[in-house]
């Protein structure tokens, strides 16, 4: 089955139907002053074309009033723009608290993806209609970009970091999923569908099928695995931080600085222990660089995510 | 001055001007080409706080030191050759002929050009022990590069940042000291008609210095005692 | 009038001054010197065509016909490494602006002449590289050179590339260097800073931004091919090192070179608007400050590039709010242009057409600007072929008419000999068509979603890339054209009078070509810039004629 078309005005995601009233706006502004330029330009060259018997007196080098107005238009235009889109932009970066998290992983040249319950998918995406989902990604490799046109959401997807990208579905179909940073032989195949259904059908296929243990079981036995509980539970006996409220909150660090506990600051703290260290802590957590991979990871963070007193 | 001026200038004071201005563009994009460095010191230091004030503590302090007095000598040695080759130039332009006193002022230039050829090379051949002891030491990122298993990655970053920003001074070193002593050879031949070349290699020769007096706190310095 | 050579001049011309290979590959001539990088910078513009071209026809399909991934990523990285640093860079300044700046000032030559003989040398060498980099088998990381891709996961030729990019970028800094010199040291008595044409203004801020911004990317570069090379290095994560560093570090660069590519061309636009309106520029002083604008704030917009990146959400915002006000100056000067029609004589000789070209097409290009400016829009179509239609009407449907337009105005001044006039309107009309007919489609294609740098595409996206390429297609013949008339006019056009135009400015006030010192003689008396309508109507500035010369 193919994805639909996009068209350029009929997007299918919440965030997106206010992007194209921004872009409609643009649209309206720019051709209209790019058929007033024009139409100055063609009436001038007409009307003042060589041997037209017209008025050429005294033709003006300056003009301060209509100067000024030219200048200072456009730019209360620019700045009404500016100050919209940044508002429509900021809500790129305010995913709702209840939003479903699914984790992505790129690599060259595939889309991995994995449902909280453990389902995993390649090169497609199910999700729910009309609710907020958020995708913590990540790259095994170069830099990749997770696009959906049709929801007009795009977001760079790094090594050795976490992006993320949220979006509320509100058309139900299958649409394109396409990388957007080049990334090698094979960028332009790296092609994928997002797939929207209606919540009940979307349950269905998400209790289907083979599915491992869910992410936060996974992560709770990598926890106890790789003996995370052995300094960081209340009894023992190694000063670590507590982790049971610790996602979402404000910490402070040895240097002075705040930091927010999230997905980044995590991996860090997991992966390079000795770049963020809490206030009141000694640096001795070791690294477990090269001994999970972001499968692991990932498992880890939600299970951390879980917690009770995690906030976002 | 030198005594006539290119055809196209229509005075040598034309023609001493328009070097100059050239020369300071010129330093304006040698300034530019380090900037890159600069903000990839400042984001490590940003980044690895303690991890790159460790690996600062094993920069040798002894040498640095030892070649910014070097520098800061060289320097002033390059400032007496410049006055004594314009003082020459002046006078041959003046008298019109060669004369003692002319000779004087060129062979004083040309010493002093000598001088700072010998510390540049002194500089050169420092820094060159110094990469050694570092090699030795398992400090160099892509050679077996070994330290404290916890500052490891500010560490590794310290010294990619240090080698990238010394190694590019050391070529501006020899280019600067080859220059330096084409000069050198020239007025100790008698070529009094130099000294605007002079001027504008002594311009470079202190914007090399300039910069390496920002490298030095940086990578021996700051921190050291903390 | 026509006015024969040798009663103009006691001295040959400069291009009959010494035959010899020798005397063009050692000149100092500044004419020569902007010869020798037509030349050069002609064959790049072919060779960056050819490889569009295969690239259109591939794109005419959404499969993979013509060619395979590997190749296809290589050939829009020739393309676009080709055109950025190979053409569009030095175009305007390299060849008119060392032909015609001396001369605009009424100066002799350049400051460094041998600096500039050496930065044509440095020139080529780049190109040489580059050259062998292709030949080599090239190299498929796009001319952005994103990392990690560029350093960890290529296997292409990145240094080798990377080695001829730095180098020609001395070239360009060499250039700079030698402009801002000239134009501070060297102007004639009278000529004060605010009677020099637009066109030299436009050149000095250009200079400025090329001395400042290209040592960043030479230092850049560098490091690339240092972390290529030892595999450890500042961009790589897993030393601690941020592949977002580099994009800050590079766009640092690339953005201001978008105006090094455009200013320039706007300085042509001024040249020619005025001649062909028999009518002094609107608002010259404003235009000089809209052109340092330009180039100031050009500096701190290119974040707008990261948009997506990554980078944190308020620095997009402030990018965001600086890109919008780098717009202003460069309205001003539509609306300026546009006012320089206003009473008028209005003749659409085809440097006009070339030159009203030039403001439509760059006023479109310019506005599409302002959605990539506007965040929430640009996380849609960045990466798109919104993009690519957006910079391809400025540097394309801008720059490259700017600069035809500049080559068809000051060819009876270069060569001393008429090009034919309606060959040359037909070729200006053919690339105005093909050129919109390739590149607006793209910004369809882009709203639509399709992303760049794409070999193969979804069905949906064919029929607009079909348009595209169609529209390509007449573009490539329009180009052919003025190669074609205007090397027959070397050899075979009409000898051309001292100012065919009746234009103002310094360099129409000497024989048609120049003798090699520019002024016979004299200096050439100054006066205000675009002084048309305002003198004695005969020769267009004033009565003053090459001495010598028959009224």
């Amino acid at each position: 089955m193919n994805e639909q078309p996009e068209t350029v005005f009929h997007s299918a995601s919440a965030l997106g139907a206010q992007v194209d009233t921004l872009f409609l706006a643009l649209l309206g502004i720019t051709g209209t002053a790019a058929l007033a330029v024009a139409a100055t330009v063609v009436a001038f060259t007409i009307r003042y074309r060589a041997g037209s018997k017209v008025n050429r007196n005294d033709p003006p080098v300056r003009a301060p009033w209509v100067e000024v107005s030219w200048t200072v238009l456009p730019l209360l235009i620019f700045m009404g723009v500016f100050a919209w889109s940044s508002a429509v932009f900021s809500q790129f970066y305010r995913a709702p608290s209840n939003a479903v998290r699914i984790h992505v992983l790129a690599k060259q040249w595939m889309w991995k993806l994995e449902h909280a319950n453990g389902k995993r998918e390649i090169d497609e995406l199910h999700v729910p209609l009309g609710v907020p989902i958020e995708l913590t990604m990540t790259s095994e490799d170069a830099i990749h970009s997770f696009y959906i046109p049709a929801f007009r959401v795009k977001q760079d997807v790094l090594p050795a970091r976490y992006t993320s990208l949220w979006f509320t579905a509100t058309r139900v179909g299958r649409f394109n999923l396409f990388c957007a940073e080049f990334c090698g032989t094979d960028h332009s195949r790296m092609h994928g569908a997002v797939v929207v259904m209606p919540p009940a059908q979307f349950a269905q296929w998400l209790a289907s099928g083979p599915i491992e243990p869910d992410l936060v079981t996974r992560g709770a036995r990598i926890y106890r695995d790789y003996g995370c509980s052995g300094c960081h539970e209340p009894k023992s006996t190694v000063h670590a931080p507590g982790l049971i409220d610790l996602y979402g909150s404000v910490v402070h660090l040895s240097d002075g600085a705040t930091a927010v506990a999230d997905d980044n600051y995590l991996r860090d703290s997991i992966l390079l222990p000795k770049k963020q260290v809490p206030a009141g802590f000694e640096p001795t957590m070791p690294s477990f660089q090269g001994q999970l991979d972001e499968d692991d990871l990932a498992a880890l963070l939600a299970y951390l995510r879980s917690m009770p007193g995690a906030t976002r | 001055m030198s005594a006539a001026p290119l055809a196209h200038f229509d005075s040598a004071q034309r023609q001493y001007e328009s070097a100059t201005l050239g020369m300071w563009v010129f330093l304006a994009t040698e300034l530019m080409f380090f900037v890159p460095l600069f903000l990839a010191y400042a984001r490590g230091r940003v980044e690895f706080g303690d991890a790159f004030a460790a690996a600062r503590r094993h920069t040798d302090a002894a040498i640095g030191t030892v070649n910014t007095a070097i520098l800061l000598t060289s320097s002033l040695c390059v400032a007496i050759a410049v006055r004594s080759a314009m003082l020459a130039a002046e006078l041959s332009q003046t008298q019109g002929r060669h004369s003692a006193e002319i000779d004087r002022h060129l062979r004083a230039a040309s010493r002093f050009l000598w001088l700072t050829v010998l510390l540049g090379v002194l500089f050169l051949a420092l820094k060159a022990v110094e990469y050694r002891s570092e090699w030795a030491e398992h400090l160099v990122p892509w050679l077996d590069f070994r330290f404290a298993a916890d500052h490891r990655t500010g560490a590794g970053y310290f010294y990619l940042a240090y080698f990238a920003m010394t190694g590019v001074h050391a070529v501006h070193m020899i280019v600067g000291v080859s220059l330096v002593a084409t000069l050198a050879v020239r007025l100790g031949r008698g070529d009094a008609d130099r000294a605007n070349a002079v001027a504008m290699t002594g311009l470079y020769w202190h914007c090399i210095d300039a910069i390496w007096v920002f490298l030095y706190p940086l990578l021996y310095l700051v921190g050291r005692h903390a | 009038m026509s006015t024969d050579e040798s009663k103009v001049l006691d001295r040959p011309s400069y291009l009959r001054d010494g035959y010899t290979l020798r005397s063009w590959l050692l000149t100092r001539d500044h004419k020569r010197i902007a010869l020798l990088y037509m030349f050069s910078i002609t064959g790049f513009f072919f060779l960056g065509g050819a490889a569009a071209t295969i690239i259109r026809i591939e794109l005419m399909t959404p499969g993979a016909d013509l060619v395979d991934a590997r190749t296809y990523n290589e050939l829009f990285t020739a393309h676009g490494v080709i055109m950025v640093w190979f053409f569009l860079i030095p175009s305007i300044p390299a060849t008119l602006g060392n032909f015609l700046i001396p001369l605009m000032i009424g100066a002799q030559e350049v400051a460094f002449p041998r600096l500039n003989l050496a930065s044509w040398y440095v020139y080529t060498l780049g190109g040489i590289f580059v050259l062998i980099t292709l030949i080599a088998g090239g190299v498929d990381t796009g001319w952005t050179f994103y990392t990690p891709f560029s350093t960890l996961f290529s296997n292409s030729n990145v240094v080798l590339a990377v080695v001829g990019v730095f180098i020609v970028g001395f070239s360009s800094i060499f250039t700079g260097l030698n402009f801002i010199v000239t134009v501070h040291r060297l102007r004639a008595p009278g000529m004060t800073w605010f009677r020099l044409p637009l066109f030299v203004w436009a050149n000095y801020a250009t200079s400025l931004i090329v001395v400042l911004a290209t040592p960043v990317l030479a230092m850049t570069l560098v490091l690339i091919a240092f972390e290529r090379i030892t595999h450890v290095g500042i961009f790589d994560p897993s030393l601690g090192g941020d592949p977002i560093f580099f994009q800050h570090l590079f766009w640092f660069y690339s953005h201001p070179a978008v105006y090094i590519m455009v200013l320039p061309a706007m300085g042509v636009a001024s040249e020619i608007i005025p001649c062909f309106a028999r009518r002094p520029v609107f608002g010259y002083r404003a235009m000089t400050y809209a052109i340092m604008a330009i180039a100031v704030i050009g500096f701190l917009v290119w974040g707008h590039h990261m948009f997506v990146s990554g980078q944190s959400m308020y620095a997009s915002i402030v990018f965001s709010l600086l890109s919008f006000l780098v717009a202003i100056p460069s309205a001003v000067k539509v609306f300026n242009w546009t006012a320089t029609l206003y009473k008028g004589s209005i003749a659409l000789s085809s440097p006009m057409l070339y030159a009203l070209g030039f403001v439509g097409l760059f006023t479109i290009g310019g506005l599409t600007g302002l959605f990539l400016a506007a965040t929430a829009v640009d996380v849609h179509l960045t990466d798109t072929y919104f993009v690519v239609a957006h910079f391809h009407y400025i540097m394309v449907g801008g720059t490259v008419m700017a600069y035809l337009g500049g080559l068809h105005f000051w060819w009876p001044k270069i060569v001393g000999r008429m090009y034919p006039e309606t060959w040359a309107r037909i070729a200006a009309v053919s690339i105005f068509v093909g050129f919109n007919l390739t590149f607006f489609p793209q910004y369809i294609l882009g709203s639509l979603g399709m992303p760049r740098r794409y070999h193969t595409y979804a069905p949906q996206y064919q029929l607009l890339n079909d348009f595209s390429s169609l529209g390509a297609g007449v573009m490539a013949i329009g180009y052919v054209l003025p190669l074609a008339y205007l090397l027959y006019a070397m050899l075979r056009g009409q000898p051309a009078p001292p100012n065919p135009w009746n234009a103002a400015g310094l360099e129409w006030q000497t024989s048609s070509p120049p003798p090699q010192q520019n002024f016979d003689r004299t200096t050439p008396a100054v006066g205000e810039p675009y002084d048309y309508g305002r003198s004695t109507p005969a020769q267009g500035q004033g009565a003053r004629t090459p001495e010598g010369a028959q009224s």
